[in-house]
């Protein structure tokens, strides 16, 4: 046996060995993948290159700094056309992430109703939902947006119709809320005693907003030291005080008193009764952002509608009967043992169909919603000729938008995931 | 003493309570079992009312011969309903696009062809040689839609041909050996001697069909062709990406990751611009091809990354012990992989690659943006002709119900292999 015994014991090195010697082989393997890796990549630099230069351009972010020269329908900061394209991106990377949080939310709570609901016993409801599920789901999310714009454009009320004695159409919710075939209007919140804006130099915010955040965060905490106190009483005597009217004022009273100090009110979109029947006052949502946004809600609701159902379905019935068992309402059941562990299981896919959503955002082309891909990517590109730079950014700041989601969901996942021991 | 009474006989039995029995018990227990329930019931019966008194009548009205929607208009004179006389007079453009009429049996027959070569890997039953079929396909499908000569698919064919040779003269070599040796003899056929064989066969025999230009293709057909070279193409690029990101070695487990969060973390239109705008710089100079063949390109590693995070999940569901057993039985990498751990690994990802082809089947829409003509370009070009201008509804009706049948046939059967697949024990 002595004879088969290969050299390497003996330590000597033998070439072959990079192949045939499994301590070796992996390295082997790396340094050559590395280099075909490295060498592709410097194939498509150096093509990259030759091509700038035979088209006389080179590679630069210096257009960033140019002026823009064209309008935004939708800003959220201060823009005007005279501004740079670095401020245009930001405008539309801004009207980009509205539109996700906005579907993010409303997908959420239509998914999670229509996932519970369609695990109901009532037959109609649960079977209305799984045609819900089934049909948004397996149609293109484009084909929603369009069919969501075309009916935002074409099937409802001109502003003309609401004028006068025999109009045709009418404002929802009091007279405060117009669905016109132009958008939406809604009305706008308005502090006659504005506390006026912070200037950070490059945007603006307001100081009203901060002071209602600040206001919120002092109730929560507030309203965290309520419960933790009630606990300790607890924990003493055996007997919980109420708490809700306590933490109720404590959530409702300063927000109040604040908006009343500031001297909050909504200004309701009129119809001026001549002149160009066009609403005035109130906020302009318009068609596009309806559209993406309702498209995208009720696209990514199917989906989550699943994954909730999915969830729920995930928990062991033994745990519903525990729970039964021990006397806790069904309510209580649902908020203590099922929800804590359906959780578990619903939140992973949960973060990929927000990120759906937000890269889906960038079906705003459809519509000609001013979204990160319309501004950056669409007229500066035309506008500058920087199709490389350009695409290259956009796309850069897409996958950190989604690494930053992704980070943040795993953050909350890793908050509610089963402590293993 | 009472006297005790006795009963002697049974009572007859008694029917249920009529609250208990049939309709009634399953209206009582499924639609208005508590208060909650009855609300939920009323309103959902509502909106289907409503709904119902909205589409009926707007379908059982609408007019399917027509010249323009003007005439369609005067002949529901007023009436509420469709004007699906476009679909009557466009169905064929919005499944074909632009391509010659006389021509259409050739993507039918392929279309036809196509669950043919599908047929042995969905049903086990069917005989296995019927594969061999399935592997001619992709070359057999090509030349039916673009047609020309018929030398071009078939010598590229022989490159995988002349791969397997090659594995099959280093299958005893054991590791990567014959992998690469093939991949060699490959790319030696396709790059050296692809051309001159064509060339003799051209000119040895010069038959041929006529010749489709790409811009001819579109509608539906467009839709399928991105849709299925993308999905076959992306689950082998796929397996490779996840078994990359499992890798031992840290430098192409770091690719694979890039490559995976990277394609992941960027919306597919980004890509597919890209592909229109960009391809042309990162290829040498002069290198110009065919448009759909990028946007194919796109899609395939798109979805690949997606395929591959799924499989990856299936790898992570095998039991160390798996792992450990291939390794016991003295068998290599490639031949573990192949044999013990991917079989089961895939079956494990079905629903998740299912998902993920239905997918990229919706995102074939996305090709609209770039110009293709794909169905929604196609419905504006049916806008912008002055007889059809105004005319929304009935199009998306038309193409959504497509889709939807597709896809909603696929996540279907998704669930009769995973039931049929199931082989655990729970």
């Amino acid at each position: 046996m002595a004879t088969t015994t290969p050299d390497y014991r003996q330590g000597s090195f033998r070439l072959s060995m990079l192949i045939y010697d499994s301590r070796y082989r992996a390295i082997t393997i790396q340094i050559v993948f590395l280099m075909l890796l490295m060498a592709g990549f410097a194939w498509l630099v150096d093509n990259t290159i030759q091509n700038l230069r035979a088209l006389g351009k080179d590679f630069s972010y210096r257009f960033l700094w140019q002026s823009a020269g064209y309008d935004i329908n939708q800003t959220l900061i201060a823009y005007n056309s005279t501004m740079s394209h670095a401020r245009a991106m930001v405008v539309g990377l801004l009207n980009t992430i509205l539109v996700a949080v906005m579907a993010c939310a409303l997908a959420t709570v239509l998914g999670v109703l229509a996932g519970v609901l369609r695990l109901s016993n009532n037959w109609i409801v649960a079977r209305l939902m799984t045609i819900y599920v089934e049909l948004f789901r397996n149609i293109p999310t484009v084909l929603w947006i369009l069919i969501f714009f075309s009916v935002m454009a074409i099937s409802m009320p001109e502003p003309r119709a609401f004028r006068g004695e025999a109009a045709t159409a009418s404002m929802l919710v009091f007279d405060s809320v117009a669905i016109t075939n132009r958008g939406v209007y809604i009305p706008e919140p308005v502090f006659d005693r504005s506390l006026g804006d912070l200037d950070l130099r490059y945007f603006k915010v307001s100081v009203d907003l901060l002071a209602i955040i600040a206001a919120l965060i002092a109730s929560s905490w507030a309203s965290g030291r309520i419960v933790a106190r009630a606990n300790r009483i607890q924990e003493e005597t055996g007997i919980r005080p109420a708490t809700w009217w306590l933490r109720l004022a404590v959530w409702v009273l300063p927000v109040a008193a604040l908006l009343s100090a500031l001297g909050f009110h909504l200004v309701k979109p009129v119809l001026p009764e001549t002149g160009i029947p066009n609403f005035q006052g109130g906020i302009h949502m318009r068609n596009s952002l309806i559209a993406l946004w309702l498209a995208l809600s009720v696209y990514t609701g199917a989906f989550i509608a699943e994954v909730v159902r999915a969830g729920i379905l995930a928990v062991n019935r033994g745990q519903t009967e525990a729970a039964v068992s021990l006397g806790l309402r069904p309510t209580l059941t649902m908020r203590l043992v099922i929800l804590p562990q359906a959780l578990r299981v619903i939140i992973p896919p949960m973060i990929s169909q927000y990120l759906n959503i937000t890269k889906n955002s960038s079906l705003a082309i459809a519509v000609g919603y001013m979204d990160l891909r319309a501004t950056l990517g669409g007229i500066t590109i035309n506008q500058t000729g920087r199709e490389l730079e350009a695409m290259l950014l956009m796309m850069l700041i897409y996958l950190a938008l989604s690494l930053t989601i992704s980070s943040l969901m795993n953050v909350y996942n890793a908050r509610v995931k089963l402590k293993e021991r | 003493m009472s006297e005790a009474f006795f009963r002697t006989e049974m009572l007859p039995q008694q029917p249920p309570p009529l609250r208990e029995t049939g309709a009634v018990k399953w209206v009582r227990e499924n639609l208005i079992s508590s208060w909650l329930n009855a609300i939920l019931t009323a309103v959902s019966l509502y909106v289907v009312v409503v709904l119902l008194a909205w589409i009926v009548p707007w379908f059982w009205n609408s007019v399917w011969i027509a010249d323009s929607l003007s005439h369609c208009r005067e002949i529901l004179a007023g009436r509420s309903g469709g004007c699906f006389a476009v679909i009557t007079e466009r169905w064929l453009q919005l499944l074909f696009g632009a391509y010659p009429p006389a021509l259409y049996w050739r993507p039918i027959a392929a279309f036809v062809l196509l669950f043919v070569a599908l047929a042995p890997m969905l049903f086990t039953g069917l005989p296995r040689r019927m594969l061999w079929f399935s592997a001619a396909y992709p070359f057999l499908g090509y030349w039916l839609i673009w047609g020309g000569t018929p030398w071009f698919a078939v010598t590229a064919a022989l490159g995988f041909v002349v791969a397997g040779i090659a594995y099959r003269a280093f299958e005893t070599r054991g590791g990567a050996v014959p992998l690469i040796a093939a991949a060699a003899a490959a790319i030696v056929w396709w790059v050296f001697l692809a051309g001159a064989a064509r060339g003799a066969l051209d000119a040895a025999l010069p038959v041929g069909i006529e010749f489709v230009r790409s811009d001819r293709l579109g509608g539906f057909l467009i839709s399928m062709i991105i849709g299925v070279s993308g999905i076959a193409l992306s689950l082998p690029i796929g397996i490779l990406l996840a078994l990359g990101r499992r890798s031992d070695m840290p430098i192409v487990k770091m690719s694979c990751v890039i490559i995976i969060e990277f394609i992941r973390g960027v919306p597919l239109i980004t890509l597919l611009f890209t592909a229109s705008l960009l391809l042309n710089y990162f290829l040498p100079p002069g290198t110009n091809f065919d448009l759909i063949l990028r946007v194919i390109i796109m899609v395939t590693i798109f979805s690949a990354a997606y395929i591959a995070e799924v499989i990856r999940g299936g790898l992570a569901s095998l039991p160390r012990g798996q792992f450990e057993a291939a390794d016991s039985l003295g068998l290599d990498y490639w031949r573990a992989m192949r044999l013990i751990i991917l079989p089961q690994a895939l079956k494990v990802s079905i629903p998740g690659i299912v998902n993920t082809f239905i997918g990229l089947f919706k995102d074939t829409t996305l090709v609209v943006f770039i110009g293709l003509l794909d169905p929604l370009n196609l419905a504006n070009a049916i806008r912008a002709d002055q007889k059809w201008n105004g005319i929304y509804w009935e199009i998306y009706i038309f193409i959504g119900a497509l889709f939807f049948a597709f896809c909603f046939a696929i996540s279907r059967y998704s669930m009769y292999l995973e039931r049929r697949l199931k082989t655990d024990h729970r």
